[in-house]
């Protein structure tokens, strides 16, 4: 079984978001990019079914600028075995990176494919479900908990009223929670290793693929500022101002 | 468990200047080195804090040809100003009374943070091996005691010293030589100036507290190139320190604050007295309407000459503010830094080529501009034991009248914690609410740091006597962690009327103000978990 895991550059979870003051976007220069935190655990769960004897190979792909290719070197570092980085400058649309990552199935020929449920930049949650419906291959979701059996999975999913346990046939979809697992740190023997591992450079163009935004974008800006809050002395005082004041209730 | 170990020739601790410019004169000498440079951050650049005003010099001697590779050194300093400040008015200092030191025409406004992440660039290309994300956290010595090289920090230890399931064993990097570029306070570089008495015979060395933000401001207030300094207010007379703006490049001003460590008050919070110069008419009108994007904090050295200790040891040595090559009254430690690095790299290469023993450090330090420019610095930060008006006196006709050759040279007589009083002997001192326009909390200001350590991992602040912060340091200076700590990472709380000392590792910046000022040394650095700590933009 071959697994291909996609990964996403995007701006590290710890670095306060910044909005550019022409209301064009957000400010990524000096910022410091990582890899997208739910892509870490399918990489990590991708890896983990390897090491049971149950997958062959892991491919770690990234679309994305030059400086994209870094999250596959560090795929590369925690245990995948070779990377792909199609190269596209500007604004990706998650329909433009499926449609990629479709090429990019019909041309490795994965049993599965991996990614995170969403990415933190912009919240999308759609990649993994546009690719499912291009392929037509079944999904599973939000997995925090993957169990390989022949030719099927078992996936529990993390949904709003708990935990959901389905069953799906491969080839198939999954998208990563966090719950998933905990991701291991790449050593530095590792991360040595890693630098020699083959990475597969395509140009997005050559895969026939319109990535241009199908979104017009207006304006990008930050969400109000929080007012401060005030004490209320007690309950009938609170529910008047939930009423009169809030009209929530 | 036994650790794996890697053999370099040559192997750097640390990602600034230093370490560096260390390894890329090195793969200049001598491409066929094996060179690998370990960084605590999580990318290079993450953990660099400096003004900056750079001179070139180090930088035109390591790579001539720098303004055609793209370097981010781009903003040439147009004009200066330097400020004495009084509560309310400001008096303009004529530059060309200043020390020809402190006279920046030459020189660029940059980030050091992106400099370093550029310098990078360069050493990965010349072949170095850098590798963010891992903490030296242990110094490992041979059988005759030389050093054989570092340990990297184990991964992977809940805060119980418990082994979790993604565990991950430091690795031993041993070189031929190891060269230490931990920057101010390095916590390996503490451990080999104690171990090789490498401080024998120097005076203490010397620290401050500096503190950054960049702030993006208004299009007319804002002049691309201009540098100007302060002293005076908010600080009195007794206490060392004074202001830096710098108006960089994109609207952005690089505005900070730096106090001597040597303070006495332990009532004095230098976090407020920064925000508090914030709010002085001449500062406040450039920033108003504008945005704070940035903050950090960082110790550094403010030594020089006479607190230098001696570079080299059996198998190792220390460059740039490891050891304290900063120049305190030019305000610049980058390319004494860098220098101090290359000097270093030639002695590597002649000892590994020649055998020539690494003490060739010293003389060819001794032979360097590098020397010559510390020696000459070396009368100004004494002086202002003075206090700041006999200071300004002295220097100028040290610096001025003299340019530094004064036939004696002055000492630095105490370390920065015996500095303390006691907190009953000294004033109180009251600090104006933060208005979240001009000044702001601690908490609100270490968010911009981007900083974060993973969670369930050991404190990498270590007590060596639990009991002292609540039953001496309380009663006797006020417990002055909660005041020097630029990141609010100490905190005395009363729980049901018992003071307790609590530690908010998690919110540390890694600027070393603890291990420096806590007055029985009773706090000590660590290097917690790689990849922890703040992630700096272009600080």
């Amino acid at each position: 079984m071959k697994i291909l895991v996609a990964v996403k550059r995007v701006i590290d979870y710890n670095v306060q978001i910044r909005v550019k003051e022409d209301g064009t976007g957000v400010v990524t220069d000096n910022v410091k990019m990582s890899t997208n935190p739910p892509d870490d655990n399918a990489i990590e769960e991708a890896v983990k079914i390897k090491e049971a004897g149950k997958a062959t190979e892991v491919v770690a792909v990234t679309v994305g600028e030059e400086k994209a290719q870094e999250t596959v070197r560090k795929a590369l570092a925690v245990g995948a075995d070779r990377g792909i980085h199609v190269k596209v400058d500007g604004i990706l649309e998650p329909l433009a990176v499926s449609k990629i990552l479709q090429k990019i199935v019909d041309k490795e020929k994965p049993d599965l494919v991996f990614m995170g449920k969403q990415a933190i930049d912009d919240d999308c949650n759609q990649t993994g479900q546009m690719l499912s419906a291009l392929l037509n291959w079944p999904q599973a979701t939000f997995a925090s908990k993957i169990d390989v059996k022949d030719n099927k999975l078992e996936v529990t999913r993390e949904i709003d009223e708990g935990l959901e346990t389905i069953e799906i046939n491969v080839p198939a979809i999954v998208t990563c929670d966090l719950r998933l697992n905990e991701p291991r740190y790449a050593s530095l023997p590792n991360i040595m290793k890693a630098k020699k591992k083959p990475i597969e450079e395509i140009a997005a163009s050559d895969l026939g693929v319109d990535v241009s935004p199908r979104l017009e974008q207006l304006k990008v800006e930050e969400p109000p500022k929080r007012k401060a809050g005030i004490k209320v002395a007690n309950v009938a005082e609170l529910v008047q101002k939930l009423k009169n004041e809030a009209k929530v209730i | 468990m036994s650790r794996e170990s890697m053999e370099y020739d040559v192997v750097i601790i640390g990602g600034g200047p230093s370490g560096l410019s260390t390894a890329i004169k090195l793969k200049q000498l001598d491409p066929n080195l094996n060179v690998c440079l370990l960084e605590k951050a999580s990318e290079i650049g993450a953990h660099i804090l400096s003004g900056n005003v750079f001179e070139t010099r180090a930088l035109d001697e390591l790579l001539p040809n720098w303004r055609e590779l793209n370097s981010p050194i781009k903003t040439k300093v147009t004009k200066e100003k330097f400020l004495f400040l009084g509560k309310t008015r400001s008096l303009s200092w004529p530059t060309w009374l200043l020390p020809a030191v402190q006279q920046n025409h030459k020189n660029y406004i940059i980030s050091l943070a992106n400099l370093c992440r550029w310098l990078a660039e360069q050493a990965e290309n010349l072949g170095v091996e850098i590798f963010p994300g891992f903490p030296a956290s242990e110094i490992l010595y041979n059988e005759d005691g030389s050093v054989k090289g570092v340990a990297t920090q184990d991964m992977g230890i809940d805060k119980d010293g418990n082994k979790k399931d993604s565990f991950e064993p430091g690795i031993e990097l041993l070189g031929k030589v190891t060269v230490f570029a931990e920057g101010c306070r390095g916590h390996l570089g503490k451990q080999l100036i104690e171990k090789f008495e490498l401080n024998k015979g120097k005076d203490p060395q010397q620290y401050g507290i500096g503190f950054k933000e960049i702030w993006e401001i208004e299009d007319k207030n804002h002049e691309e190139g201009l540098v100007m300094h302060t002293a005076g207010w908010p600080l009195d007379n007794s206490t060392y320190g004074g202001s830096f703006m710098y108006h960089a490049e994109n609207k952005q001003v690089f505005l900070g604050y730096v106090i001597g460590l040597d303070y006495k008050n332990p009532h004095l919070s230098p976090y407020d007295e920064f925000q508090r110069f914030k709010t002085h008419p001449a500062i406040k009108k450039i920033i108003e309407g504008g945005k704070r994007i940035s903050y950090g904090a960082r110790a550094l050295i403010e030594g020089g000459f006479q607190s230098l200790p001696k570079m080299f040891m059996p198998g190792a040595l220390l460059v740039g503010c490891d050891a304290g090559t900063l120049n305190m009254p030019k305000i610049k430690g980058s390319h004494t830094a860098m220098k101090s690095g290359m000097i270093a790299a030639e002695t590597i290469n002649e000892h590994l080529k020649e055998n020539k023993d690494l003490s060739i450090y010293e003389n060819k330090f001794k032979d360097s501009w590098l020397y010559k420019e510390l020696y000459e610095a070396r009368n100004v930060k004494p002086s202002f034991s003075w206090g700041l008006i006999l200071g300004i006196i002295f220097t100028g006709i040290d610096q001025i009248l003299f340019r530094g050759k004064l036939p004696f040279t002055l000492k630095h007589k105490h370390a920065d914690h015996e500095t303390l009083k006691p907190a009953n002997q000294m004033p109180k001192i009251d600090y104006p609410k933060y208005d979240n326009v001009i000044t702001f909390d601690k908490t609100s200001s270490v968010y911009l740091t981007g900083t974060n350590h993973a969670d369930n991992q050991p404190v990498h602040l270590k007590l060596k006597d639990p009991d002292l912060p609540i039953n001496y340091t309380l009663e006797k200076f006020d417990e002055p962690a909660q005041r020097y700590c630029p990141a609010g990472v100490y905190e005395v709380q009363k729980e049901n009327d018992v003071n307790k000392f609590v530690i908010n590792s998690q919110n540390c910046i890694h600027c070393k103000t603890c291990d420096i000022k806590e007055p029985s040394q009773n706090i000590t650095w660590v290097t917690p978990e790689g990849s922890g700590g703040p992630r700096y933009g272009n600080m």
